[in-house]
C-alpha cells in the first residue's frame, strides 16, 4: 500500500523508537464451555464430521428462531465478576449486519448497548525470571455474549472456497480492554492471565488449536508522556498468544517508522501473517462496514437479579491472585514460583497434590518446574499425560528428603518413572538404587580415596577446601553416585582435619 | 431538491447489484416514502422508550442440553452447490490486498 | 347434499368424523373443484395433495382429523418447497416444520396446498408474486389483497376449507376483508413463529382465514399455544375459544376510534361498519367513540421497524445454502447477482428502505425514532381499553381495487393498510370479519381490536354479529 503524503499534524519530529510508546487493546473472543450451542441444542464438540453439527437454527435456515441457552449466560455472568466487572442488572442482544459466507444468517447476534458486563479490571503479574512480581492493573470496558460463526476452508482448493457451520452458534464470550497495555510483553501476560482465570472459572475448554480462545488488537503509537491516542489500527487473524506478540512487535516497528519516516498512519484493519511475519493491510473499500445494529426482535431482553449474582459469586473458586498469595504464606514460594505454578491450574493443583502427600513444598515447586515441566517437554506431553501422577512425584521427593536417594540419583529415577509408570519406591528397590549411608563402608572408602589422591589430600589439610570437591566427587564415583553425599563430606573433613 | 438517500451506498449494503432500468424508479420511490416518513418528526417523543417488543417477557432459556439435529444431507442435497459434506461458494479470496 | 367443498371447517369435521373414505372423498371433492377453478383464481402456488397425503403420516384420529387446511406459502413444511413467492428461494426445501404446521399434522389435518403470497408478504394485493398474481373470486379484474391473498381468495372461493395466513401490517385481514371470509391476526406471542419466514419479526404472526367466525375459533385453538422454540411465544393459557361463540355482546363496550372514519374511508365502507355499529348496539352492546391520537402516524412507523427488520431478516438469502443461487464467478457476484435477481422490486425497495433506516447516521432520526412513536401508538390502545372492550373500524379504506391500480405507486398501496398496522404495532389481536358488499358486488370487512390474548372477546362479538347476518349466503360465482 502507498502511504499517503504526510499530513501537517503528523508530521511529528520524532528522533527515534525510545520516544514512543505502543498503545494496545485487546479484544479476547472466548467460547464458552457448553454442551450445546448458545442459541440451539446442536453440540458443540469440536471434531465432528463438517455441517454434522448444525440444525436449522444454526445453519440460519428460514423460519428458525434462537433460543438462548442458560448456561452460557451464567458462564458470561461468572467470568464478568472474576474480571471484577458490574454485572448488567438488564440485558439485551442486537443484531451486527455484515455478509460473509461463513455467517448463515447475514448477521450474527451479540450485543451492542446492553452487554452482560462492563468496567472490570484485570491485574496482570508481570513476571521476569528471577525478579518479583510487577503488577499492573488492565481496565476491562466490557465483555459480552455473541455467537460464533462458521469455518471457511481454502487451502488446497482450487476456484472455490468449503463452508463448514459446526462452529456457527458456538457460545463466544467478547471480552475488551481499554488500551492500557504498552507492550507486546504486557500484552502477553495479559492473556496468559485471562486464560489462567478462565481456566480456574473452568469456563472455556482455553485451546488455541481448537479456536477456543481468538484474540484481535488496536494498536497506536504516540510519543510517551502524551494522553491522546495515536491513529488506530486492527490486527487480526492472530493465532496464538506468541503470534500476538509477534504481530504486535512487527506493527509496533511498522508504525514507529512510518511516523520517523513523517508518513501518515491510515486507520485501517491489517491481518497478521504467521508464515511470513507481517502485518498485511486488508482491501478496504470491499470491507467498509456498517453493521447496522439494532435489537434482536427474535429474543427477548434478559435481567438478571442480585441474588442470581449473588449465588454465582459464591460459586466462585479460589482464582490464580487469591492461591499466589496462599503460596506465598502456606508453602514459603517464591513470588515468582508461586506465579508459575498458579498460572497453569493443572499445575498449581498438581503441585498442591504432590504436598499433600507429604512433599516438601519448595522441593516440590522445584522439581515440578524443572524436572517434571522437562521430561513433560522432552516427551512432548501435557501434564494431563504424564506417567508420573502427583503421588508418585510426592514419593521421589519424600526419598530425598529422607536420604534414601540423593538428588543426582532421583534425577536418574524420574526418567524411569515416566518410562514405567512405576512408583519411586518400587524403581529404588529394583535398581538398588539406595543411597549407601553404612558410615563403616564409607569410612573405609575414604581412606581408599585419600590415600590415592595424597595431593587433594594435603591441599584440604593446608585449608585448600576447593579440593575437597574432587575427593567427594571421587567417592560417588566409586559408589556410583549412591553415597550420601551429606555424609561422606562430614568423613571426609573429619578424617582431613585431624 | 438535496437527496435524501444515497442509493448506491445503501445497494452496496444491502448486496443489491442495481440494473440502470430499476434504479432511477427506486430512487424516486425511496425518496417519496421518506418524505411521507419524515412526518414523525415533528413528534415529541422526549422521555418515550422506544417499543422493540409488544410483550412484556423477559427470560426466556433453553437448557444446555443436546439435542441432535441429522438434517445435514437433507440440507446440503438441495444446497445450490456443495462438495462433500461442505457447502461451497466462490473462492473467498485471501482478505489481503 | 350440498357440494362437500363448500362445506365449513366444522361441518367438514362432522361429515368426515373419523371416517378415513369421508376424509378422502372430501379431499377428493375438494382438489376437483381447484381444478376448476383455480385457473381462473390462481391462489395455489403448490397442489398436490396426492403427494401431501402420501408423504405425510396422518395419524389415524385427532381433533382435526381429515379436514384439509391450505398454507401460505411462507410456513416451512419439511420435504415441501416453500419459497414464499419469491424467485431467490425457489428450490429451498426446508428439513424442519414449522411449529403450527406440526400441530396441524398431529391434530390430524390434512395439508392441502400452499397458497400465494405477496413476496416475503410485501404487499397489499398478491400481486408481487414471483409466479402470478392471485385474482379476486368476487371479481376476477380485482385484487384479493394480500400478502396473505392465496389463502382467502381459496377460502373464499371454495378452493379451501380453511387456510393458514400471517400478518404484519394486515395481511391476513385485509385480505379477508377483500375476499368475504374472516381473517384473524392473534396477540403477538399467541401463535409460535417458528417456521414462520419472517418478515418484521417483532409484528409477524400466524392466524387462520376461514368461511366463519367459528370456524376461526377452532383453528386457533389448534395452532395456538406456548412453543420452546420461539422466545417470543407466550405462556397464557390457551382457552376453549369455541365456549365464547354463542355469549351475545349484551354488555359489552366497544369503543369507535373517531381517526379511523377520517378522509380517505370509502362512503360505503364507512356505511357498512356504521350499520355494524348499530346492529351491535341492537343487540345490547354499549358503543362509545374513543380516540387514537397516533394511529394516523403507524403507516410511517410501519415502514421504518418492519422494513428495518426485514432488510435483516432477508439478508440470509445469499444463495450460499440454499434457493437459486446465480452462477457467479466470484463471491461479490454470487451475492450481489443473487440477491438482485433473486428478490422482486417491492422486496428491493423495502430491503433498501431498511437497510438505510438501520444505517450509520440515520438510525436515531428514523428507527429509534419509529420505535418511541410505536410506544405512543400502543399507549392510545393502552389508554381506550381501560374504558372499552373492544374497538370497532373498518379493515380496509376501500374494497378491493383493481390489478395494477397501486403497483406504480408503492405509498398509495402502503395506506391501503392504515387500519389494520397499528395493531401488528401494539401486539393486538384482531379479526376481520365480512360486514356486507358494495354496489359493485365487492365484499366488505369490519375490523375488531381487543386487548392482548382476549381473542376470545373477539369471537364473542364476530360470532354474535355474524349470527345476525346473511353474508356468507352470497358466495362468488365463478
Amino acid at each position: 500500500m502507498k502511504p499517503k503524503p504526510t499530513g501537517a499534524k503528523s508530521a511529528q519530529p520524532f528522533k527515534s523508537m525510545r520516544d514512543i510508546e505502543q498503545v494496545i487493546g485487546l479484544e479476547v473472543h472466548v467460547q464458552l464451555k457448553t454442551e450445546s450451542k448458545i442459541f440451539c441444542a446442536c453440540p458443540t464438540r469440536f471434531g465432528a464430521e463438517p455441517n454434522q453439527n448444525t440444525c436449522p437454527i444454526c445453519l440460519g435456515l428460514p423460519g428458525s428462531l434462537p433460543v438462548l441457552n442458560a448456561l452460557a449466560l451464567d458462564l458470561a455472568i461468572k467470568t464478568g465478576l472474576a474480571l471484577n466487572c458490574e454485572i448488567s442488572a438488564r440485558i439485551k442482544f442486537d443484531r451486527k449486519n455484515y455478509f460473509y459466507p461463513d455467517l448463515p444468517k447475514a448477521y450474527q447476534i451479540s450485543q451492542y448497548d446492553m452487554p452482560v458486563a462492563r468496567n472490570g479490571h484485570l491485574t496482570v503479574e508481570v513476571s521476569e525470571t528471577g525478579q518479583a512480581l510487577r503488577e499492573k492493573k488492565i481496565r476491562i470496558t466490557r465483555a459480552h455474549l455473541e455467537e460464533d460463526a462458521g469455518k471457511l476452508l481454502h487451502e488446497g482448493i482450487k476456484d472455490a472456497s468449503w463452508v463448514d457451520y459446526n462452529r456457527a452458534g458456538v457460545p463466544l464470550l467478547e471480552i475488551v480492554s481499554e488500551p492500557d497495555l504498552r507492550s507486546s510483553q504486557e500484552a502477553f501476560h495479559y492473556l496468559a492471565g485471562l486464560k489462567s482465570i478462565l481456566q480456574y472459572l473452568d469456563v472455556s475448554n482455553c485451546n488455541m488449536e481448537e479456536g477456543s480462545i481468538r484474540c484481535d488488537a488496536n494498536v497506536s503509537v504516540r510519543p510517551k508522556g502524551d494522553s491522546k491516542l495515536g491513529t488506530k489500527v486492527e490486527i487480526k487473524n492472530m493465532n496464538s498468544f506468541r503470534g500476538v506478540q509477534r504481530a504486535l512487535d512487527y506493527e509496533f516497528k511498522r508504525q514507529t517508522g512510518m511516523l520517523e519516516r513523517g508518513e501518515r498512519i491510515e486507520q485501517e484493519t491489517r491481518l497478521w501473517n504467521e508464515a511470513k511475519g507481517e502485518t498485511q493491510g486488508m482491501r478496504s473499500k470491499e470491507y467498509a462496514h456498517d453493521y447496522r445494529y439494532f435489537p434482536e426482535p427474535d429474543l427477548v431482553p434478559f435481567s438478571v437479579s442480585q441474588k442470581k449474582i449473588s449465588e454465582l459469586k459464591a460459586s466462585l473458586p479460589e482464582l490464580p491472585r487469591a492461591r499466589i498469595r496462599r503460596f506465598l504464606t502456606d508453602y514459603g514460594l517464591s513470588e515468582y514460583d508461586a506465579y508459575v505454578l498458579v498460572s497453569d491450574k493443572s499445575l498449581g493443583d498438581y503441585f498442591e497434590a504432590c504436598v499433600k502427600e507429604k512433599a516438601n513444598p519448595k522441593l516440590a515447586s522445584n522439581w515440578i518446574q524443572s524436572e517434571l515441566l522437562g521430561e513433560l517437554n522432552s516427551r512432548g506431553l501435557a501434564l494431563s499425560e504424564s506417567k508420573v501422577p502427583a503421588q508418585n512425584l510426592a514419593g521421589l521427593i519424600r526419598l530425598i528428603e529422607n536420604g534414601t536417594v540423593s538428588g543426582k540419583i532421583a534425577k536418574e529415577i524420574l526418567p524411569l518413572m515416566f518410562e514405567t509408570g512405576s512408583a519411586a519406591e518400587m524403581i529404588v528397590k529394583e535398581k538398588g538404587l539406595i543411597q549407601m549411608s553404612d558410615s563403616k563402608l564409607l569410612e573405609e572408602l575414604a581412606d581408599r580415596v585419600i590415600k590415592a589422591h595424597p595431593k587433594p589430600a594435603h591441599d584440604v589439610k593446608t585449608g585448600k577446601r576447593e579440593a575437597l570437591g574432587f575427593l567427594v566427587g571421587q567417592m560417588m564415583k566409586e559408589t556410583k553416585g549412591k553415597a550420601n553425599p551429606k555424609l561422606i563430606n562430614e568423613i571426609l573433613v573429619r578424617k582431613l582435619s585431624s | 431538491m438535496p437527496q435524501k438517500i444515497n442509493i448506491d451506498q445503501v445497494a452496496e449494503l444491502a448486496r443489491l447489484n442495481l440494473k440502470s432500468g430499476e434504479r432511477a424508479k427506486l430512487a424516486a420511490d425511496l425518496e417519496r416514502i421518506l418524505t411521507y416518513v419524515d412526518q414523525l418528526q415533528g413528534i415529541n417523543t422526549d422521555h418515550v422508550t422506544p417499543t422493540s417488543h409488544t410483550l412484556a417477557l423477559e427470560n426466556v432459556f433453553r437448557p444446555d442440553a443436546v439435542v441432535p439435529s441429522k438434517i445435514r444431507d437433507a440440507v446440503l442435497q438441495h444446497a445450490p452447490k456443495s462438495e462433500g459434506a461442505y457447502f461451497k461458494v466462490p473462492k473467498v479470496i485471501g482478505d489481503v490486498s | 347434499m350440498t357440494e362437500l367443498f363448500r362445506l365449513t371447517l366444522k361441518e367438514a369435521l362432522g361429515f368426515v368424523s373419523g371416517n378415513r373414505s369421508k376424509r378422502d372423498q372430501l379431499i377428493q371433492e375438494l382438489t376437483d373443484r381447484v381444478k376448476t377453478v383455480d385457473q381462473k383464481v390462481n391462489a395455489y402456488i403448490h397442489f398436490d395433495p396426492e403427494r401431501f397425503n402420501r408423504d405425510q403420516e396422518v395419524p389415524a384420529s385427532g381433533p382435526l382429523y381429515g379436514i384439509p387446511i391450505s398454507i401460505k406459502d411462507n410456513l416451512t413444511t419439511a420435504g415441501w418447497e416453500t419459497t414464499c413467492a419469491s424467485r431467490i428461494l425457489k428450490g429451498f426445501v426446508p428439513p424442519y416444520d414449522a411449529t403450527v404446521i406440526g400441530k396441524l399434522r398431529a391434530a390430524g389435518a390434512v395439508l392441502f396446498g400452499k397458497c400465494n403470497m405477496d413476496e416475503f408478504a410485501f404487499g397489499s394485493s398478491c400481486e408481487t408474486s414471483c409466479f402470478f398474481p392471485t385474482r379476486n373470486p368476487w371479481n376476477l379484474e380485482c385484487v384479493p389483497g394480500g400478502s396473505s391473498g392465496g389463502s382467502a381468495a381459496a377460502v373464499a372461493c371454495d378452493e379451501a376449507i380453511a387456510a393458514l395466513g400471517s400478518d404484519t401490517g394486515g395481511s391476513i385481514r385485509q385480505p379477508a376483508s377483500f375476499c368475504g371470509v374472516v381473517g384473524l391476526k392473534p396477540t403477538y406471542g399467541r401463535v409460535s413463529r417458528y417456521g414462520l419466514i419472517a418478515f418484521g419479526s417483532s409484528l409477524d404472526q400466524v392466524g387462520p382465514i376461514t368461511k366463519t367466525v367459528e370456524d376461526s375459533a377452532i383453528l386457533l385453538g389448534a395452532i395456538a399455544g406456548h412453543d420452546p422454540l420461539d422466545s417470543t411465544s407466550a405462556r397464557e393459557p390457551v382457552p376453549d375459544y369455541t365456549a365464547f361463540l354463542n355469549r351475545g355482546v349484551n354488555g359489552m363496550k366497544i369503543g369507535i376510534p373517531k381517526e379511523y372514519f377520517a378522509k380517505g374511508l370509502d362512503p360505503e365502507v364507512e356505511s357498512a361498519v356504521r350499520n355494524v355499529i348499530r346492529d351491535l348496539k341492537k343487540l345490547g352492546a354499549a358503543c362509545v367513540e374513543v380516540s387514537l391520537p397516533h394511529s394516523q402516524y403507524a403507516v410511517a412507523v410501519y415502514y421504518i421497524v418492519a422494513v428495518a427488520e426485514a432488510s435483516s431478516n432477508l439478508g440470509r438469502f445469499d444463495g450460499v445454502q440454499y434457493g437459486e443461487r446465480y452462477p457467479a464467478r466470484d463471491l461479490r457476484e454470487m451475492y450481489f447477482e443473487t440477491r438482485d435477481r433473486g428478490f422482486g422490486n417491492e422486496a428491493k425497495r423495502r430491503i433498501l428502505l431498511g437497510t438505510f433506516v438501520l444505517s450509520h447516521g440515520y438510525y436515531d432520526a428514523y428507527y429509534l425514532k419509529g420505535l418511541k412513536v410505536r410506544t405512543l401508538i400502543k399507549k392510545d390502545f393502552d389508554d381506550a381499553f381501560k374504558n372499552v372492550d373492544l374497538i370497532i373500524g373498518p379493515t380496509s379504506p376501500t374494497p378491493a381495487f383493481k390489478l395494477g391500480e397501486k403497483m406504480d405507486d408503492p405509498l398509495a398501496m402502503y395506506l391501503s393498510d392504515l387500519y389494520t398496522i397499528p395493531a401488528n404495532l401494539a401486539g393486538l389481536p384482531a379479526i376481520s370479519i365480512p360486514a356486507g358488499f358494495s354496489k359493485s358486488g365487492l365484499p366488505i370487512g369490519v375490523q375488531f381490536i381487543a386487548r392482548p390474548f382476549e381473542e376470545s372477546t373477539l369471537f364473542q362479538a364476530s360470532s354474535a354479529y355474524e349470527a345476525e347476518t346473511n353474508w356468507r349466503k352470497k358466495r362468488p360465482a365463478l
